[in-house]
């Protein structure tokens, strides 16, 4: 699968706009602040019908403008897809393919699939739980309908306890049957999403592990560990123990809502024991495993997004990466990057089929 | 909107206070009364004045009424020993236009929501509990069908019920759910298509 051309239309800085890709390696060369991670959003926006930087589709629209449409075609399995983001100010954002709407955006995610690696991805290691809850939740949701379903009423039946327990405290009274209905739902859901983050885990570490010893070419053994208090035997008696904690607190304290995974180098949390540039080898090779998972989860190479990654490695991670994209274990690729020479220097010794734009305040120009 | 007149603005205004009614079609039908002899008004805010003023609502089943028992309650050829539990007064309406049911109804008035601050007490739970103390000794009840939305509000309400009547040893049963008659398969949605499977029934010749 890859992408064959893109138009965009009030998106972001560029007014009116077009290009054609390669459907290997595509680089954007340009200064800060020119649009390079603007046409990398573009893109996802078709793939996962949102931006991967601002969730406020309005806020994407060209300054005083009231719309933006992103339209590109696909080749998936030789056959020309046209997909086209339309969003004008205060109505419902379409996504249309080949000239159908989608009745639910939601549909349309895991078709184009999507992987973007961008600075800002740090928070995942860096961040709450929150955060690596929300980067496995999207991968697993993309791959199995179910999850996704138990995951939606689990969050609803959460906050109704929730609300329940606030009421309990405000009103002084405690209801025990009222919260039983709540509690054998969140216990028996909480099961099933446990057992399948389990599993997921269970195949996403030694991905995990290959891809880090491939980028950093070092003998620290990485892993990520799924951290919850659910599992199958006993979690009945850990949720209803906390009862007490509940009530005082006046919210859940037990459930899959609060779990975690652990993500280690030597047996050490990596957000406080790893280096900087292990830190980095890591974040790639959580990506690149995403990669690899939703490769095999879906059967076609997602389209991979780098933002920026250059900037952030040194000569050898990078040399590393570009050593895996000539080896043909990608798809399409796109690549920005603020300093031209460097990147056609990397990407010199590779044979794939390359394309580099000059972005320049909202504008792209195809370098021969 | 602007109007010539502040009577037909007044008339318009309660008017598309109605569910499904606005400005336009309340002017519409504000016009239609103005049209039609001074009778039909009367008679329409008669109706109207009577029907709030009257009207009832059963002391068992909490449905609408026009004395103090509803006419389902008071049937003399309906099945007393079975009590169809439901949100809404138009449920029960729904469910008589099957005739395929001869029981009593019981309304709850909604289902339990703590985020929107209802619990059991909004509700004819206890009202429901009573009802079956009360009909013990004279004519008790064997059967309660739980007939609320297949949403998890409903399944909350409905698994709360059920415990509050096990506990006297009644017969709880919940209608079934699945692909519609006439319905095709392929357009039937997933959740309910994966839950037919899974609550499959034994296929019956007779």
């Amino acid at each position: 699968m890859h992408l064959k051309n893109i138009k965009l239309n009030q998106f972001k800085n560029y007014k009116q706009e077009r290009a054609v890709f390669s459907k290997e390696i595509n680089c954007f060369l340009g200064m800060n602040g020119s649009g390079k991670t603007n046409l990398l959003d573009a893109i996802h926006y078709l793939c996962f019908t949102r931006s991967a930087f601002n969730s406020i589709d309005s806020q994407n629209i060209l300054h005083y403008e009231s719309f933006f449409t992103i339209a590109g075609e696909f080749d998936r399995e030789g056959k020309d897809l046209e997909l086209r983001c339309i969003f004008e100010a205060g109505k419902k954002k379409q996504l249309v393919l080949a000239g159908k709407a989608y009745e639910k955006m939601s549909d349309h995610i895991g078709q184009f699939p999507v992987v973007m690696i961008a600075p800002d991805d740090i928070q995942l290691i860096k961040g709450g739980s929150e955060d690596r809850r929300k980067f496995v939740d999207s991968m697993l949701s993309q791959l199995d309908r179910n999850y996704l379903q138990s995951l939606v009423r689990y969050q609803h039946f959460l906050k109704q306890r929730n609300a329940l327990l606030k009421q309990f405290a405000e009103g002084g009274r405690f209801d025990k049957e009222l919260l039983e209905p709540y509690n054998i739902e969140l216990i028996s859901l909480s099961k099933v999403i446990s057992q399948k983050r389990l599993e997921f885990i269970e195949n996403f570490s030694p991905k995990l592990e290959h891809h880090y010893r491939v980028i950093s070419d070092s003998k620290e053994a990485v892993s990520v560990g799924y951290e919850s208090h659910c599992e199958p035997e006993g979690f009945e008696k850990v949720f209803r123990d906390s009862l007490h904690r509940d009530l005082a607190l006046k919210r859940t304290n037990k459930g899959i809502h609060r779990d975690d995974f652990a993500f280690e180098i030597d047996g050490f949390p990596l957000k406080k024991y790893g280096s900087q540039g292990q830190q980095k080898s890591y974040l790639i090779a959580l990506k690149l495993s995403q990669f690899q998972v939703l490769e095999e989860g879906m059967g076609v190479k997602p389209i991979l997004l780098l933002d920026d990654i250059f900037d952030k490695l040194d000569d050898a991670r990078i040399e590393k990466m570009v050593s895996l994209v000539a080896d043909h274990q990608f798809g399409q690729l796109f690549i920005t990057d603020a300093r031209p020479e460097r990147s056609k220097q990397i990407l010199a010794s590779i044979d794939s089929e390359k394309a580099f734009f000059r972005i320049d305040n909202g504008t792209i120009r195809a370098e021969d | 909107m602007n109007f010539p007149s502040k009577l037909i603005e007044d008339a318009v205004s309660e008017i598309s206070r109605l569910p499904g009614i606005g400005k336009k079609t309340a002017l519409r039908l504000t016009l239609h009364i103005l049209k039609q002899p001074e009778s039909f008004s009367q008679s329409l805010t008669a109706a109207i004045s009577k029907l709030r003023t009257e009207i009832d609502y059963c002391k068992k089943c909490h449905n609408i009424a026009d004395q103090e028992i509803c006419s389902i309650c008071l049937g003399t050829r309906r099945d007393r020993s079975t009590i169809c539990v439901v949100e809404d007064i138009p449920d029960v309406l729904a469910i008589e236009n099957t005739s395929q049911y001869n029981g009593l109804y019981h309304v709850l008035g909604g289902v339990i929501s703590p985020i929107q601050g209802i619990g059991p007490e909004e509700l004819k739970i206890d009202s429901l509990l009573n009802r079956i103390d009360e009909q013990l000794g004279s004519e008790p009840v064997q059967e309660v069908i739980l007939a609320l939305s297949a949403t998890m509000e409903g399944d909350t309400t409905s698994f709360f019920i059920t415990r509050k009547l096990k506990e006297k040893g009644i017969k709880v049963s919940t209608i079934a759910r699945g692909i519609p008659i006439g319905g095709e398969l392929e357009y039937t949605d997933e959740v309910t298509l994966g839950r037919s499977i899974l609550t499959r029934v034994n296929y019956n010749l007779e």
